[in-house]
This record gives structure tokens, C-alpha cells and sequence, in this order.
């Protein structure tokens, strides 16, 4: 039996997503953005949604989103994803708005609109790339960088009294009433990218819903921004981010 | 008994030879190739070990530029 015997189309048990259109994608070699947004274009297939669904892109690496997956996409100003969400489901409510926005995009800048956005209740999910820096800037240290961990504009490490301390931000919002569900998760392994998509799964229903607002922070490796090949940096995350930002749900009040 | 047979279809113009499927095989079937480049100037993924594929998707699972589809029979 060669693999000619078995590339056949009735023994396919995996193929590219459809809504994942031909262009190639523009980040670096191993970079978690492209699985994630694999996921959503599998998730939004899987659901039947293509047509429902509006994007909201930020501003960081994945400004070009709207490029890859073939839905409706608005790209907002920086940190703005969640006001703008706002006003696209309050418009029309029978839409699935989700933003997808970066740790500099939403811990920093962005940090007041995805607050009130979530304390609002808004039926919008927040997907969210935590990889401990900024990506597309060169690397500068983000809110959520680590203590000692090193970046561009923090090339000693990260220092506490100096920069005060890394923000576990989701761990905030599952304190507000508006968030339904709240979880963490990561896509360095099979089996950790199938929770992730899980949990996709999850917030974009909990939009279609009206439960609430839904936050998936996926916490995410930048090779390029760390310094590292893309296999160190999951391991380096592995060992690093997850002691800080550990996996897993950390709020969930829809009955499944 | 019966056997899964498994086989992967990789688009090398479109890998960025990241190594995150080679480390996400279980039976170690794919490698980067040593020398040779697509036309980006990755070294690609390539089924160095065909034979070994049990076609269980960790390798498209974990690619960032969804480059890997899979292939699965059983042979009784
Ligand atoms: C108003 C405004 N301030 C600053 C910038 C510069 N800027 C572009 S992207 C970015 C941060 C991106 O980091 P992150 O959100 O973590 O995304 P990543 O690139 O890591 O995916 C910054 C500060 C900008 N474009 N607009
Ligand atoms: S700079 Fe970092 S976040 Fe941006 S594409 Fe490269 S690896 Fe991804
Ligand atoms: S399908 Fe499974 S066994 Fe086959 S190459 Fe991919 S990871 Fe390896
Ligand atoms: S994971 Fe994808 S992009 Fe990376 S080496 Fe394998 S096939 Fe190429």
C-alpha cells in the first residue's frame, strides 16, 4: 500500500478549513495566530455561520485577518475591537460579532473598551492572543510580559518596581457580571488546539445566544519577538507563561 | 486484525518549515527537508517516513499555515 493507495477522497479525514481562503499568511514561521485562525474558520464552517459571523480585526500582527478567513470583517483603531463589536451587534443582533485582538491590543491601549464591554454584558466574544509582547512593533514589552522576561524596550527583563506587574487580564473580567464565559487555553499540542477550538466553539454560540460577553484568551508564543525558534518558544511557554497564565476555565454560567 | 493506514498531504509553497508537525508526530513521520527550499526559501515538511502515517491529525492540528490535510483507511 503506497500513499497513493490511500490519498484518496472518500479516506480525507482532515482537510483546510474553506473559509481559510488561498493567501498565504503573513506571520512568521510557527506563529500561533495562524492556528488560531485555522480554528475560527473551522469552528464558523462547522457551525454554519460564514454568513452570520462579522469579525472585528485590531491593530497588532493580525491587522490583516480580514485578509485569511473569508467572513465580514471591520478593522477597528487600536484597542477599540470591543466598542466597535458593541455597536455591530446592537445593530443587528441576529449576527455573530466576535473581535480577536492581542495582548498590547487589549491589555494596553485597549484595556478600558474591553472592560466596559464585558461589564456590559455585550453578546459579543472576545478572542484573545496572549504572547506576552508586542509582536508587529518589534517586540516592546506588553502589560502582560512577565517578570525578567526580556523584550526590546525591557532588555534586562522585565522589572517589577520599575514596570510594575504582568496583568492577568481574563483573570479581571471573570469578576464582572457581564462575562458568561471566560477561559484560557493554548494551541502548542493536538490535544491543547482541540480545547481551544472547543472553547471557540463555545463563545461564538454563547454570541448567537444573547448570553453575555465570552472571552477566550489563547496564551500564545511570538518566536520572532522572544528570540526563539518556533519549537523553543512553545516550550519556553510551556515552562514560562503558564505558571502565570495557568489553562483553563475560568468562569462558565451557561448551562450546556 | 485490522490495520490503520494513514498518509499526509503537504503543500510545500505554502509551509514555512516551522517544525511544529515534525515534533507534533507521534510515529515520526515527517521531517523538514535538509537542502532543499520552496519557492519562499523555507525549508518544507515532507513525509520522510510514509509508511509510519496512521493518519491521526496532530501534524494538521498544530500547523499555523494549514498546510497538512489527512488521509486515513483501515485494512482488514
Ligand atoms: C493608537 C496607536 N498606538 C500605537 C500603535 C502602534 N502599535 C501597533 S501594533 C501595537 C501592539 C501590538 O501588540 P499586540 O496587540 O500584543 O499584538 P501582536 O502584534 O503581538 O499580535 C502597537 C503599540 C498604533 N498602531 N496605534
Ligand atoms: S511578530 Fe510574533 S506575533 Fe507577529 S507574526 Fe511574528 S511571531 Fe507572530
Ligand atoms: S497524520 Fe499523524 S502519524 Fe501521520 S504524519 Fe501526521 S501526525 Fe504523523
Ligand atoms: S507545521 Fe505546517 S508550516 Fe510548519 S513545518 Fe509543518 S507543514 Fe510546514
Amino acid at each position: 500500500m503506497t500513499p497513493q493507495d490511500i490519498i484518496r477522497p472518500e479516506n480525507k479525514v482532515y482537510a483546510r478549513p474553506a473559509l481559510l481562503n488561498e493567501n498565504n499568511m503573513h506571520y512568521c514561521p510557527g506563529c500561533s495566530h495562524g492556528v488560531v485562525h485555522k480554528l475560527i474558520a473551522e469552528v464558523l464552517e462547522e457551525m454554519g455561520l460564514a454568513d452570520k459571523a462579522i469579525g472585528i480585526a485590531p491593530v497588532g500582527c493580525a491587522v490583516f485577518a480580514y485578509n485569511y478567513v473569508d467572513i465580514d470583517w471591520i478593522e477597528a483603531a487600536h484597542g477599540r475591537a470591543p466598542a466597535v463589536a458593541t455597536a455591530v451587534k446592537r445593530l443587528d443582533p441576529t449576527r455573530m460579532v466576535f473581535t480577536y485582538q492581542g495582548d498590547g491590543d487589549l491589555a494596553a491601549i485597549g484595556t478600558c473598551e474591553a472592560i466596559h464591554a464585558a461589564n456590559r454584558a455585550e453578546n459579543i466574544a472576545i478572542i484573545f492572543i496572549n504572547n506576552g509582547i508586542y509582536g508587529m512593533t518589534g517586540g516592546q514589552m506588553a502589560p502582560t510580559t512577565l517578570e525578567g522576561m526580556k523584550t526590546s524596550t525591557t532588555p534586562y527583563g522585565r522589572r517589577v518596581e520599575l514596570n510594575g506587574y504582568p496583568l492577568a487580564i481574563t483573570n479581571l473580567m471573570t469578576q464582572l457580571d457581564g462575562t458568561c464565559y471566560v477561559t484560557r487555553q493554548a494551541v502548542h499540542t493536538p490535544a491543547a488546539v482541540r480545547k481551544t477550538k472547543a472553547a471557540i466553539r463555545q463563545a461564538f454560540s454563547n454570541s448567537m445566544d444573547g448570553s453575555g460577553t465570552s472571552v477566550v484568551e489563547v496564551v500564545s508564543t511570538c518566536a520572532s519577538g522572544w528570540k526563539m525558534t518556533p519549537v523553543q518558544a512553545n516550550k519556553w511557554m510551556e515552562e514560562n507563561m503558564f505558571a502565570k497564565y495557568p489553562l483553563g476555565d475560568l468562569k462558565n454560567t451557561v448551562q450546556q | 486484525m485490522s490495520k490503520v493506514l494513514g498518509a499526509v498531504e503537504i503543500n510545500r509553497e505554502r509551509c514555512k518549515g516551522c517544525d511544529l508537525c515534525v515534533v507534533a508526530c507521534p510515529t515520526d513521520v515527517l521531517l523538514l527537508q535538509p537542502k532543499e527550499v520552496n519557492n519562499r526559501g523555507y525549508h518544507f515538511a515532507f513525509a520522510a517516513d510514509p509508511d509510519k502515517c496512521i493518519g491521526c491529525a496532530s501534524c494538521a492540528a498544530v500547523c499555523p499555515d494549514a498546510c497538512i490535510e489527512v488521509y486515513r483507511m483501515v485494512v482488514k
